[in-house]
């Protein structure tokens, strides 16, 4: 392997610009977003450097020890000995899957760092916005090349933080720390599971490592699979998933997270994060057995379609665009539970691409409205921002899934899956999603761009600066073309061995060969963004409630999850909270507490009575004490 | 009249006795250290007699001695009386209570 220290050094330097940011320059705005910006490009270049030297198979390890306990592990998870010792590696694991991962953190990370030093160029907190961002990437990195569930697990929790730090960016805004709490405090409930799911990975095979545990899986598949103690561990492992790729039962923190700025939405949802919990589950894919892919398939395809009827009748730009990633990251984690990690990883990487185009065109959008979000207020903006529409387009034509844009071709690949699986229930779930994705982002636009303007601003609007303009272009035209240049191919020899690599043409044609998802697919779209366009061409109120009642009520408050929480867990929890305090309060520290401590000033207080300061008591109390020695020593 | 041991040693308890009532009645420092001087010639005079009685000279040396000691502590003692006073301007132990909390 040519070129061994590059990956160390792109997973290091945005932690030594995180670094130097927070202890140097954190005076300087250029100096420090110049620094971040430079640690991500330069990890990109190094990444590109790296494949093109080794390619995209390399398959190896670079690794430290870094923690062992105990005697050597066992290795025979079978042996009697049972398990003697831990050994954890620092490690970088390079093959396939997370070196393109590496080029979609570094890529579109570096574009949105770009963006980001025009889009903050206001703010007076720039330089720590940088750190946080640099930091952020370097935790992100660190999942995808950790070669064990150890290593892999800190960095996870470190995404925690830094998504933390950066959604509670503009922490003087009360929603803005709320929204950061809840997303730190939903994923620790995830991450929970995530720990408890490693510890029984460990506890039961002995070993941390996902080559070992693969080679230990693929020698004792029979048996390992079909235990019960693994479906367990799979599902524990899951809940990290379900945390941070933000499944229901825990979707509630991605939408509130909209309060941090527009680039970490588009940092977030696109390239870091929410495609970690995906990412993490093609990683350990092979201990996943049929049970627990059936539970993920299922709660992959109802997050898809919940999203997707909340997206409906959002109001907020920004609010829009996250319930269709939750909607899109249902499609992922739905395709995990179908067996197909090569479509998952395809709609991971595609998503990437127009997700992070749509939430920067949405921000370019903001700030041409003066920080303006209700697409109710926009309209008629195609012709003040020609490039931001144009774009904006291509990402939503990405998105609803038409052709030959990237999103149509993963997409197409998920629908084959389903119907690969003869899992016809969820592929009617994927289909009805599909239009109802079409429906709600053409909606969005058709209301943001087309129609009358609907407020002064819109009348004042105007294009954003080149900065901005130019990482659009770039996204906007990997969003056209990522379905076809080779992606699938690279993921396709990572999980399947007898992978064929496709030509550029066979990519083009692959969803001809199963005509029929592919059919359904644009039908449902087409379907989608022609109501939308009835609907919405020149409206200048949402005309849905009326026509959909109550059902229209339950959509705009997100189904009332957040109610039910708050009435429920939030209730419940607050309750035991203060029921310990109690406790807490009177029973340790006044009763026992009290009686200990008003003991001894008690104790004290008397005692102190015989401190008179006069020399001829304490010479009394002398000649008493000898004469009371005296007396028991000859008297008796 | 045979005058025998116990006589002597009624005689130094006495002196013993008189000498702690000094101590712990009387209030004027001078005098409490003159009847800590009273109590040592009790023991001194008890040592004496039972040297005597005894046929050894163990009981007259360690009188030596005690005399000895008590000539450095008066010395000191009166040394630290003076400085006292000097500083406090009494001599009266009720007026020394610094000690007390």
């Amino acid at each position: 392997m040519k070129h061994e220290l590059f990956p160390w050094l792109i997973l290091f330097l945005p932690l030594l610009s995180a670094t130097v940011i927070a202890l140097f320059t954190l005076r300087s705005k250029t100096i420090s977003s110049l620094i971040s910006i430079g640690a991500v490009v330069a990890g990109f270049v190094l990444t590109v450097l790296f494949i093109s030297a080794n390619g995209f198979h390399v398959n190896a390890e670079t690794s430290k020890n870094w923690l062992s306990i105990g005697a050597e592990t066992s290795k025979n998870w079978s042996s009697t000995d049972g398990i003697t010792g831990l050994q954890v590696d620092f490690g970088l694991k390079l093959d396939a899957l997370s070196l393109m991962m590496l080029l979609i953190v570094t890529g579109v990370g570096g574009l949105i760092h770009i963006y980001s030093y025009a889009y903050m160029d206001e703010d007076d907190s720039k330089a720590r916005f940088f750190a946080f961002l640099s930091l952020f990437t370097f935790s992100m990195l660190g999942i995808v090349l950790s070669n064990n569930f150890l290593q892999m697990f800190i960095f996870w929790e470190l995404v925690g933080v830094s998504s933390y730090l950066l959604i509670g960016f503009w922490y003087g805004k009360p929603s803005a720390g709320d929204a950061a709490k809840k997303a730190f405090i939903t994923n620790r409930l995830g991450d929970f599971g995530f720990l408890l799911g490693i510890l029984t990975i460990w506890g039961v095979l002995g070993s941390l490592n996902f080559g070992e545990l693969q080679s230990i899986f693929a020698a004792h598949s029979a048996t390992l699979l079909s235990a019960g103690v693994i479906t367990i561990a799979g599902l524990l492992i899951f809940c990290g998933a379900v945390g941070k790729s933000a499944q229901f039962p825990l979707h509630v923190w991605l939408a509130d997270a909209m309060e941090g700025p527009t680039p970490v939405s588009a940092l977030i949802h696109a390239a870091t994060m929410v495609a970690a919990g995906v990412y993490m589950l093609c990683r350990v894919f092979f201990l996943l057995n049929a049970d627990a892919l059936h539970v993920i398939a299922y709660i992959g395809g109802f997050t898809a379609l919940l999203a997707a009827l909340i997206a409906v009748q959002q109001n907020d730009i920004k609010r829009i665009i996250a319930y269709s990633t939750l909607s899109q990251l249902g499609y992922m984690v739905m395709a995990v539970g179908l067996n197909g990690q090569t479509a998952a990883m395809f709609h991971l990487t595609t998503h990437a691409f127009f997700k992070a185009l749509l939430f920067l065109a949405a921000g370019s959008v903001i700030l041409g409205m003066h920080h303006e979000q209700d697409i109710w207020h926009m309209g008629n903006l195609r012709k003040k921002m020609p490039i931001t529409f144009i774009t904006f387009l291509i990402g939503a034509l990405a998105l609803s899934g038409i052709p030959p844009f990237s999103g149509f071709y993963s997409k197409d690949s998920i629908f084959a899956q389903c119907l690969e699986q003869k899992n016809y229930l969820l592929f009617g779930v994927a289909a009805l999603v599909a239009g109802l994705t079409a429906f709600y982002t053409f909606r969005l636009f058709f209301v943001v761009f087309f129609g009358k303007e609907k407020s002064d601003h819109a009348k004042h609007a105007h294009e954003s600066s080149l900065v901005i303009t130019v990482p659009l272009v770039v996204l906007a035209v990997f969003a056209a073309i990522g379905g076809f240049i080779g992606v699938v191919n690279y993921y396709g020899s990572q999980f399947t061995p007898d992978h064929e690599t496709l030509t550029f043409v066979q990519q083009l044609m692959e969803p001809l060969k199963t005509p029929v998802p592919m059919c359904i697919g644009i039908a449902v779209a087409l379907i989608g963004i022609f109501l939308a366009f009835s609907i919405y061409k020149n409206a200048d109120t949402d005309p849905l409630p009326a026509k959909l009642g109550v059902l229209s009520t339950a959509m705009k408050n997100r189904f009332y999850f957040d109610e039910i929480y708050e009435a429920t867990f939030i209730r419940a929890h607050d309750t035991i909270a203060a029921i310990c305090g109690a406790i807490d309060r009177f029973l340790l520290e006044g009763f026992i507490i009290g009686i200990i401590r008003g003991g001894t000033d008690l104790s004290g207080r008397g005692l102190r009575l015989l401190q008179t300061g006069n020399l001829q008591t304490y010479a009394f109390l002398f000649v008493l004490g000898v004469a009371l020695v005296l007396y028991f020593v000859l008297g008796k | 009249m045979h005058v025998g041991l116990e006589h002597f040693l009624t005689v130094s308890f006495l002196l013993f006795a008189l000498g702690l009532l000094g101590v712990i009645i009387r209030r004027n420092l001078i005098v409490m250290y003159m009847s800590l001087e009273l109590m040592l010639n009790a023991a001194n005079l008890a040592l004496v007699s039972f040297s005597r009685f005894n046929d050894k000279l163990d009981g007259q040396v360690l009188v030596f001695f005690i005399i000895t000691v008590a000539a450095a502590e008066v010395a000191v003692g009166l040394a630290l009386i003076v400085a006292l006073y000097r500083k406090r301007q009494t001599a009266h132990v009720e007026d020394l209570n610094s000690m007390k909390l």
